[in-house]
């Protein structure tokens, strides 16, 4: 059976590189300070994804909102092997939270249409919530497994999945649609394909070609040209999902960042003990004396 | 956007017929803000045969339990779950719902969330109501979900005035688990479940599950090791070190990140929370994630290379020196000592 996939990808400021200056005052990260990294858990997913497909046929399409930026993303995508991918880009999205992005990506996966599994990695770096899969799925109104480790099968309309859980592990076997969160170490990601990227690295998104283009008819012909060639980026804004503005980006949005408070740790100095073999002997005389071993 | 009720609702996630020990440390915490509410603090107890778990929930102060009780739902499946609940909130409308940052609250929380349009904040590191202004307009007895923010040594105070009901997810150890002095035996209020179709499409082939192997939560002395231990050599002399002084081995999570350790015995926001006698902080610069995990230790040694280390913040004992080094003749010193 064949199988096609939606894959939910996100592009993270490389939470490994932060320095002072992108917090901005009111505790919020200036993101476009940032090197930016294609969220390794969704890699994961879109590897999966591609595997399935490579045994069982089907397509894979990757999304992902964002900003202009998230093209360079979505790129990676098409050169490890997706076949289509969208951005969901709008002024109108910034300062989602969780709630409102999963409520514009699960329109932006209605307007795409059919489909048997829907994967996400099992949580961005830059937030640790692991909530947008979930609560896409509820809004889908189709089952979910996350923290998935393995796909072992797929045949007749239903898929087997070891998950883990605490302490363990459940094998599930679901009907399809599915949405799926799964783990790092759920596979390796393939390294871009040199011929793809040969192919696909003129490939834009419609935010791109604007910067390109000096009028609005331009811009339509610069698109139509690139879509023949098939390096258009489909690229949908809130107008073209024709979605509600007050459930998207910060007005969407029930979390508020009330207060901020940078953590002074506690001044009370400490005993500065040498490295030294004397040193340290009289740091465990101490301890030792106080009971604090054995 | 109050909703008039005042009631805190925890859900309490239970193995083989015992809560799980997040649960009772939510309801431990639950009691806490409910009182500040002048509200009922509700338990939300889903399974089969569950009368034991009941009676530690009205140990650790919940007035009431609304029981799901059905043999389809022994053991947790998001979509029946997941759909009761939506159902209770919907129907019931409490006023704060509390959930463990397990592998279950993950699951289950965001679907609450997303289909009762609340907000959720993940991985809280402390909870209290109190009043916010928010846009000009005061909001009283709000649910304040407080979490170190991403990158920094900063905490912020996430609050939701707009949504109805506030959520929140604890990871286990954060909060302190309390029993009553004076335990009484709360109100059972049962919920009838009809199985629907949607409720069958995952079915459970397989389940393994051990009791959790770990010590490290209520271990008296605990090494830990960071990112700047460096390579895993040296990490395996930290093992060597908690071994030699009767020590359980933990790690940051960027020791995590680069293979040093597993995930398991990651300490720090995003892992377990720990209260040792004697904490051992090697390699590890002290980032506010982790020292919300470590800070409650009795006593603190850092050893970092880096003298300006904000570990050196928290700690009672610094040691300024190559860690390989000094853990070696930590340890040398240590077993000379005993002899």
């Amino acid at each position: 059976m064949k199988c096609n996939s939606i894959v939910m990808v996100k592009q993270v400021p490389d939470t490994s590189n932060i320095s002072g200056e992108v917090m901005r005052p009111d505790g919020t990260v200036n993101r476009a300070k940032l090197p930016t990294v294609f969220n390794p858990d969704d890699k994961v997913a879109l590897e999966l994804a591609l595997e399935l497909r490579d045994r069982f046929g089907g397509k894979v399409t990757a999304i992902t909102m964002g900003p202009a930026k998230a093209g360079d993303l979505l790129r990676e995508c098409l050169y490890m092997g997706a076949d289509d991918v969208y951005l969901i880009t709008d002024r109108k999205f910034g300062g989602a939270d969780t709630l409102a992005t999963s409520y514009t990506l699960s329109e932006a996966i209605k307007k795409l249409g059919s489909y048997d599994l829907i994967f996400a990695g099992r949580q961005a770096i830059d937030g640790d919530t692991a909530q947008v899969g979930p609560q896409t799925a509820e809004k889908l109104h189709i089952p979910q497994i996350t923290y998935a480790e393995k796909i072992i099968d797929l045949k007749e309309g239903k898929i087997l999945v070891k998950r883990r859980i605490d302490g363990g592990y459940e094998i599930l076997e679901s009907s399809m649609p599915l949405l799926i969160t799964v783990l790092k170490e759920a596979a390796t990601p393939r390294p871009f394909k040199a011929r793809r990227l040969m192919a696909l690295k003129n490939a834009r998104t419609r935010l791109e070609l604007e910067k390109e283009a000096s009028s609005p008819e331009e811009l339509e012909k610069l698109i139509a040209d690139y879509a023949s060639k098939g390096l258009y980026i489909q690229t949908w804004s809130r107008e073209d999902l024709g979605i509600e503005l007050e459930r998207c980006g910060i007005e969407g949005s029930p979390t508020k960042v009330h207060k901020v408070e940078s953590v002074v740790l506690s001044s009370e100095g400490h005993q500065q003990i040498p490295p030294t073999s004397e040193g340290i002997g009289n740091l465990l005389d101490s301890l030792i004396g106080e009971h604090f071993f054995g | 956007m109050d909703n008039g009720s005042r009631e805190v609702w925890v859900f309490i996630e239970h193995h083989s017929g015992r809560p799980a020990d997040v649960s009772l440390e939510l309801l431990s915490k639950g009691r806490k803000l409910a009182e500040k509410l002048r509200g009922p603090l509700k338990g939300i107890l889903i399974g089969h045969e569950v009368d034991a778990v009941a009676k530690e929930a009205f140990r650790f102060g919940a007035d009431e339990l609304l029981v799901v009780d059905h043999p389809d739902l022994r053991d947790y499946r998001t979509l029946p779950y997941s759909r009761i609940l939506c159902e209770l909130v919907e129907e019931r409308q409490p006023r704060v719902i509390l959930y463990g940052a397990t592998f279950i609250g993950r699951d289950l929380a965001p679907r609450i969330a997303s289909n009762s349009a609340s907000g959720l904040t993940a991985d809280c590191t402390d909870l209290q109501i109190g009043d916010a202004t928010w846009k000009k307009q005061q909001h009283q007895d709000l649910l304040l979900q407080i979490r170190p923010a991403f990158g920094g040594n900063i905490v912020a105070t996430i609050i939701t005035p707009d949504a109805k009901v506030q959520m929140a997810t604890v990871r286990e150890g954060v909060m302190e688990m309390v029993p009553l002095d004076a335990p009484c035996d709360g109100k059972i209020t049962k919920i009838h479940y009809e199985p629907t179709a949607a409720d069958q499409l995952v079915r459970i082939v397989e389940r393994h599950r051990e009791e959790k192997r770990s010590n490290l939560k209520g271990a008296s002395i605990v090494v830990a090791g960071g990112y700047g231990v460096g390579s895993k050599k040296t990490f395996d002399m930290l093992r060597e070190l908690a071994d030699v002084i009767g020590a359980e081995i933990a790690g940051s999570r960027a020791a995590v990140d680069a293979g040093f350790i597993s995930r398991e015995q990651q300490v720090g926001q995003t892992g377990l929370t720990v209260r040792p006698k004697l904490y051992i902080a090697c390699g590890i610069s002290g980032a506010i994630q982790h020292v919300a995990g470590m800070q409650e230790a009795n006593r603190i040694i850092a050893i970092n290379s880096d003298p300006n280390a904000p570990i050196f913040d928290v700690c009672h004992y610094g040691i300024v020196g190559d860690v390989a080094s000094v853990i070696s003749t930590f340890t040398e010193t240590y077993k000379k000592k005993l002899k």
